[in-house]
Formats: structure tokens, sequence, C-alpha cells
């Protein structure tokens, strides 16, 4: 994810007749038309004083249609009411435009404030010429440029023709937080009206004149083509217009509703080659992983020696199995293929490689492929892929018109990229006080970039650096990695990696303590109660910080303060995308199953942009986190998915929806990640909780199986 | 294929579709309401949930035959006059995320509000138990209900 690059923030361009704009770059050929150009700035100001900030991540409900805009407008002291939000589709300008790796924040905090703090200079440069004063008398407010001792004052929109001559500063001072009006406010989510209206267009409900509609019929078999079909029986269904094979793998159904197009996949006959997985179980899966064990792993996080240090030895092994994303929005793509070019509304985390990788489909080049973002009734990672984009191309091409491409919610379980199986083995040795002297974490599962043909530098999947780090300033301390294989579909889903490991890491601690015969979040606290930095590829982890966030999640959470009959308590930690996460999870059991009540969760993720969101997303990821705890597992039989719906793949409803209460540590450090670090703690916590209510060890996911 | 005859949100529509196609995609491809969601097409999930005579319905799995002369009412038709109380409340909490479910959600509370005006938590469970969110937005949509009661409910 590289943010904006410093080229093409600088290359400011200037549009006669449409104000000020910055960051706006003129691409070659674009010029001639100076009424109409491509909103591919952060910011445009027209001379009725209106707003426009630029979005160029994807909102998939976490808020950056929201948030971005916040940090730009603090630094540009506009007024919020004034300013509208513009989504970018795929662009030149901004760089990675991928929304993934709770990296919205992260990676835009620098560029947007900047873009904001360029245009605050020049529009006070431009009212200190129009009054003829020094600029140092000269002040932005809400919109306004004012010159005290005059008391003189100019909106924004007065002084943009003034402020579009002037050059572009290169070095502009940045606010400090202790003078935020805006970055650090609840701001209402600026898109939540329309969403209660249902006026919001996910792109599901994105329509153009003449469209069709498509379903596809894909082989069911992981790997497997489509050897032959008849279409008799689907071309009878009123309103079918085509069927077609459209890949190796699938044929696709059009007709002029989405019914329609169901019913023709309904009684379309399909002949398949299944392919070399045609055999393939959960149980072959399984065994894969176990014959990687054996495999040297590569080194990710090493501290002293493990092997080298004495006292009780403990060990224990865990394991997870695939899991799916299932967005509420099934996939969908529109295409509109017009002979020399394409133009796609897409649900998409990935605008640009949407771009590229419809173009290489269908024989364009990327320029040639226009990609508009609309909004996702979630992402999760799902839309981080490209398949449901091409497939949506490659029908509009092969009908010559607007298509949309539906899948169904059985489509979506099961062909979906799936969160990897993974094994680990742990073991540790405790020295006469019961701490730990020393700790290994073998991480063994397949490699989600590895799979994809992505590269995997010394064997280590790219995700890794930011979701399996230290928690602790363990001495002797050991993260490795074994990359295993499989020939199921692998994707990024929500904490990715950081789910996995934290489960095994924070249910062995959990065992450590146990061991100890010591209280678990103390045992953690004293785990933690050296100050140390720890390095962990481009990441720093602060022990300090952790310990912060335990601690407050010790004294939110009540911990030492006696529990009511019936309820039991489990805590975890855990650091991932940069940012530092304690959660505690309170629950009762009922039979063998455990009803959740209470989660206290506290974050440090450096300076908060907006604390309602913050919220939305800590409670949200909670929940997603229970899910994935509780039921979340993904089989395969005979080559196929099994599970199919909500019904045995079934996420959290609100009679399991415990309470959430999030607290984030006061901080003006950069913004971290907050979209996934709140996932991986859950499980563990969740599993210490059942722990001590149950005495028994949850070594395993999914809790219910 | 058959000529059918609904009133939606007070208006009288006819049309032209086979008698067993679900309510919901005569909703959103035939009249072009949108704001009624497809999530599982099998009544698992709620995003569907529209009104018929009243009654909260899943519309994915309801022909729209079964509904021929009746009185559907959809998110779109939901607050008469501006926004109901629920949709106010709905922005007063901050419950949307993505908001694709919330329409949905928003059906099936206002339904409760018709028949129960002040819910309690048990009654608000077992009203919204079949809608879900993968955003998990559970517990703002409680606190949502309870506010939108607190301020006439059922407008």
């Amino acid at each position: 994810m590289s943010p904006l690059s410093r080229r093409e923030f600088v290359a400011a361009g200037v549009a006669a007749g449409a104000g000020l704009v910055i960051g706006f770059y003129l691409p070659h050929g674009s010029s001639s038309n100076k009424e109409s150009f491509s909103p591919n700035a952060y910011l445009r100001i027209t001379p009725d004083s209106k707003v426009t900030i630029v979005v160029a991540r994807s909102e998939m409900g976490q808020g950056v249609r929201t948030a971005l805009p916040m940090i730009l407008a603090e630094e540009l002291e506009a007024d919020w009411k004034q300013i509208e939000i513009e989504q970018a589709g795929a662009s030149t300008m901004f760089g990675d435009q991928t929304t993934g790796g709770s990296a919205s924040i992260r990676t835009t905090w620098d560029p947007m404030r900047k873009a904001g703090a360029i245009a605050r200079e020049m529009l006070i440069s431009a009212a200190a010429l129009t009054w003829n004063v020094p600029r140092s008398g000269c002040t932005a407010e809400s919109g306004h440029i004012k010159h005290a001792a005059s008391s003189r004052s100019l909106t924004y929109g007065e002084l943009v023709n003034k402020a579009s001559t002037l050059p572009i500063p290169s070095d502009v001072p940045l606010k400090q937080s202790k003078d935020y009006k805006i970055v650090g406010q609840r701001l209402a989510r600026v898109d939540s009206p329309a969403k209660v209206k249902g006026e919001a267009v996910f792109g599901i409900d994105f329509r153009l004149p003449g469209m069709k509609f498509a379903v596809l019929s894909r082989c069911p078999v992981i790997g497997g083509k489509v050897s032959a079909f008849d279409d008799k029986e689907s071309k009878k269904i009123a309103g079918v217009s085509y069927v077609g094979k459209i890949s190796d793998s699938a044929v696709a159904v059009v007709a002029d509703s989405v019914w329609g197009a169901m019913e023709g996949r309904r009684v379309l006959n399909v002949t398949w080659d299944e392919g070399a997985n045609k055999d393939l179980n959960t149980a072959a899966v399984v065994a894969s992983l176990k014959q990687a064990v054996a495999r040297k792993g590569a080194s990710l996080y090493s501290a002293g020696d493990p092997t080298k240090a004495g006292g009780r030895k403990i060990s224990a092994e865990y394991s997870l199995p695939f899991m799916a994303h299932a967005p509420m929005e099934p996939g969908n793509c529109t295409a509109h293929y017009q002979g020399a070019k394409c133009e796609m509304w897409i649900p998409t985390q990935v605008p640009q490689d949407c771009r590229d990788s419809v173009a290489t489909a269908i024989g364009l080049d990327p320029d040639q492929v226009k990609v508009n973002v609309t909004l996702m009734g979630g992402g999760f990672g799902r839309r981080l892929e490209h398949d449901y984009a091409i497939e949506a191309a490659l029908v509009s091409k092969a009908i010559n018109g607007p298509v949309k491409v539906v899948w169904t919610r059985e489509d979506d379980m099961r062909f979906s990229t799936y969160r990897p199986a993974s094994l680990h083995q742990l073991s540790a040795s405790l020295d006469g006080s019961g701490s730990v002297a020393g700790l290994t974490h073998r991480i063994i599962a397949p490699s989600i970039s590895g799979q994809k043909g992505q590269p995997t530098p010394n064997n280590v999947d790219p995700d890794l650096p930011d979701e399996a780090g230290p928690v602790y300033g363990i001495p002797n301390y050991s993260v490795e990695y074994v990359m295993s294989e499989t020939p199921v579909p692998l994707g990024w889903m929500r904490s990715v990696y950081a789910l996995q490991a934290a489960f095994a890491l924070e249910s062995f601690i959990d065992e450590l303590a146990a061991a100890a015969g010591k209280d678990p979040l103390k045992y953690r606290l004293q785990l933690l109660a050296k100050d140390q930095d720890l390095a962990y590829f481009s990441t720093t982890w602060h022990t300090a910080r952790m310990r912060g966030v335990l601690q407050l999640a010790a004294e939110k959470s009540g911990w030492d303060k006696p529990l009511p009959a019936g309820r039991y308590r489990g805590v975890a930690c855990f650091g991932c995308f940069a940012s530092y996460m304690a959660e505690v999870v309170e629950i009762s059991m009922e039979g063998d199953k455990p009803q959740v009540h209470r989660v206290v969760a506290v974050v440090d993720c450096g300076q908060v942009v907006n604390p309602a969101i913050l919220e939305q997303q800590i409670q949200g990821g909670i929940v997603y986190g229970l899910g994935n705890a509780l039921r979340a597992k993904i089989t395969i039989e005979k080559g196929r998915v099994v599970q199919g719906n909500f019904d045995d793949y079934a996420p959290l409803r609100m009679e399991e929806t415990p309470t959430v209460e999030v607290y984030a540590v006061p901080s003006a450090e950069t913004p971290t990640g907050i979209g996934e670090p709140s996932v991986p703690p859950v499980a563990p916590a969740l599993c210490n909780a059942i722990f001590a209510a149950t005495k028994k060890r949850i070594r395993a996911l999914p809790v219910l199986s | 294929m058959a000529d059918i005859t609904l009133r939606v949100n007070g208006s009288e529509k006819k049309v032209s579709v086979s008698p067993e196609t679900p309510l919901l995609w005569v909703l959103r491809d035939t009249l072009d309401l949108t704001g009624t969601k497809f999530g599982c097409g099998a009544g698992l999930c709620g995003a569907c949930t529209v009104h018929v005579e009243g009654n909260p319905i899943r519309s994915c799995s309801t022909p729209v035959s079964q509904v021929a002369g009746k009185n559907v009412t959809t998110i779109e038709g939901l607050g008469a006059s501006g926004l109901h109380v629920l949709q106010q409340a709905w922005i007063a909490e901050e419950v949307p995320q993505c908001g694709y479910c919330q329409t949905g959600q928003i059906m099936s509370a206002a339904a409760l509000l018709a028949k129960t005006p002040n819910p309690t938590d048990d009654q608000i469970t077992q009203a919204m138990n079949g809608n879900l969110c993968r955003c998990g937005t559970y517990e703002r949509i409680r606190k949502a209900i309870h506010r939108a009661a607190g301020n006439g409910g059922a407008r």
C-alpha cells in the first residue's frame, strides 16, 4: 500500500474557471476540455464556496467517506457543512487505491493533511494580496480568511480565482493535534441518511438503460472446467436472451431480470470436467498442513534462543479452519463493453486491479477500461478479488451490451476465496517463577499471495509483517512461518493471518498462566512489565503501549472485582496493522454453549480521527470475530465447498450479541489501523473465558462444531 | 407470465411476470425499488423485509402471486412525510456501517413498533433476530429502537 507519490501530489494543475484545484494532475490529452475535467484531485473549491473532497478509497462501511475528508477539512479550516464528497474511480492520481490492511487512514493521513494545508496557505496568500496586507495578519477559519486588524473577511469562494493564479507551496505547516477542531470529533457519517432511506446505491442497485442481468453456472469442483452444456430448457425461461460459455469454468445465463437469469441457470444442464480435485476433502487439507510441520520455517521474529531456555516445558497445538467473508451484499458487477472501451461499476476494494485485470481479460489497454467504485454492502476482504469484475466484462463483451452479473448467496459461499486453514505449534519454557523464559510459535499455513502467484520474499507471505508480530518482550522468542500449499482458493479476510496467530498465541499464554498458577491478566502485564521496543519488519512494537491497553482493559472491565455467580472472564491482547488492542470477554455457560454478555475493548491506534466511527469499527469487528470464533467453518467434500447459505454458515445474530464497550487510549501519535485490530483478540479471549468457566481448553476453532 | 396487480407504497402497480417470481425481484427489477435488498434468497437474513398488509415478510421467499391485490410497503414508502421516527433514530444512534442490511432491519423494527410501541429488550431480540448484519450493528439497532419508541414509536 504505497501512499500517494510525491511526484503525483505536487503535480497540481489549475483549470480555468474551475476554481482552485489541489492535487489535480492533468493526464495527457485531457487539458482540451477544461469544463469537464476528471475528478482526480483531492480537493476542488468553486466560487460558490462549495468544497468538494475526493475520496480515493472505497466505502464498505468503515467510514472512509467521512473520516478521510475530515482530515483534509481540518487542515483547510473548512466549514464542514460546505463539504461535498466525491468518490474516485480507478485512477493514476492517488497511488495505490487498494482499500485493505486497515490502511486508509494510515496511508492518506499525510497526503490529505498536506492537500488541505496547501489550499489553506494559498487562500491566505490570495487574501493578503487582495487586501495588500502581510500574510501574517491573515487567518483561516471556518471557510473564511480573516484579517483581524481591519475586521475584513472573505469566503473561500471569493478567493479561488486569485488563489488559482498563485504558485503552489511545497512546504506547508501542519496543525498540532491540540488545535484540531474537526479531527477527533464525533461527526455524523455523511452517508447515513441515504442508507436509512434506501436511496444509497450499492453495486447491486446500479442500473444502466437496457441493462441485462446475468448469473453464472460455475464448476462446483475447485479447479474444474466446463465440458459441455445444454441450454434448451434455459432458453424456454421467459426473459432469457443468452446462454454461453464465457470462460473455461463458467457458463453465463443472461435475462431481463435477476430472477429470470436464476431460473435459466436452475434448468441449465452443464457437464463438468471435474479435474484433479474431485476427491479433495477437508481431511486431506488438514493432512497436508500436518505434513508441512516437518519443514523448516522462515523466521518472522527472533530474540535470543528458545532452544536454550531452561525450565519447565509446555507445548500445545492449535488449529483453525477455512472461513468465508460472507458480506451482506453478494458479489456483483455492472459492465458496459463498447468495442474500444469498457465502463465498469464495481463494488470493489481494488479498482486499479479490476481495471488492469479486466483489460487483460477482454483484450483492451488499461486506459480503455473505466472503473467506477460503488458503495459496498460490506467487504471484509472479499472484494479484494477481481473475479466478478472479469466475469461481468466477459459477459458484456459476449452480448455486446450492458449487463450486471449477480452472485447468489450460494455462489458467494461456494466460490469465495477463503481465510487459510492453519496449524500452530507452540512451546514454552517457564522459569522458576513461572514466567516465560522462552517461547516458540510456528505458524503453518498456505500463503494467500503465494497461491495467487505474487511474490513471497524469503518464503514469507507478505501479509505476515502486518499481522503476526511479537506481543511480549520474552527474552528467547521465535516466531516462524511454514508455507504450506492447498488447492482451496485463498483470500484476505478481515484481520487476515492475525486472527490465527492471536488465537494460538493468546490461548497459549493463558495456558502458561494457568500452569504457573497466575492470574492471566497479571501474568500478561508481567510479561510486558519492562519497556521494550520490538522490531518486527517495518513496525516497532512497544511493550509500553501494549501494557497501556491491557491496564486500561483491566480497569474498565473491573478485572479485580468479583463477578456474579455463573459469570466468567477471559482476556487477550494483540497487535496488528500497527495498533494495540486488549479485550476482556465476559460469559456464562448454557450447557456447552457460551453466551457472551459483555466485551470491554481497548485500543491504542494513535490519533483518533472520528471516535464514533472508531466505536463502530471495534464493535463490528468484535461481532464479526465472535461469529468467526463460534461457528465459522468452511469444509470441502468431493472437491466442493459444503456450506451454502446462512443456515450452515451462520453469522452472529442479535440474540448472541454482547454489549461492547470501547475505549481508546488518548494519543497524538500518527494514526494506525482500526478496521481489523479488534477481530483477532476475540476468539482467544472467549476461549480463555470458557477455560475459566469449564477448565476445558479449546485448541481448535470453531468453538461450536 | 401473468398480469398481477398489487398496491406498492399506496400506488396501484400492474406487473406482467411469472406468478412464482419472488416479490423481491418484482420490486427491484420490475418496479425499480432497489431499497429492498437481496441477501440470501432463502429467508435467512431479512435484508429483503417489506410489509404486506402491515406484517413483515421476506420478499425473497414470497411469490408475487401471493401478494396480488394486497398492500405492500417498502422502505421507500415507510416515511410518508419525511423520515420515519425509526430512520431518525437510526441516524441519531449512528447505526449504519455498510448500510446494506439496514433497510430490512428498519422494516422489521417498524413492524415491531406498530404492534408493540414500547418493546422490551427481549421483544426487540425476538423481532430482530431474523435480520443479519455482518457489520455487527445489533446493539445500535437495539438502542435506536428504544430511542424511536421513546419518541412516539409507531408514527
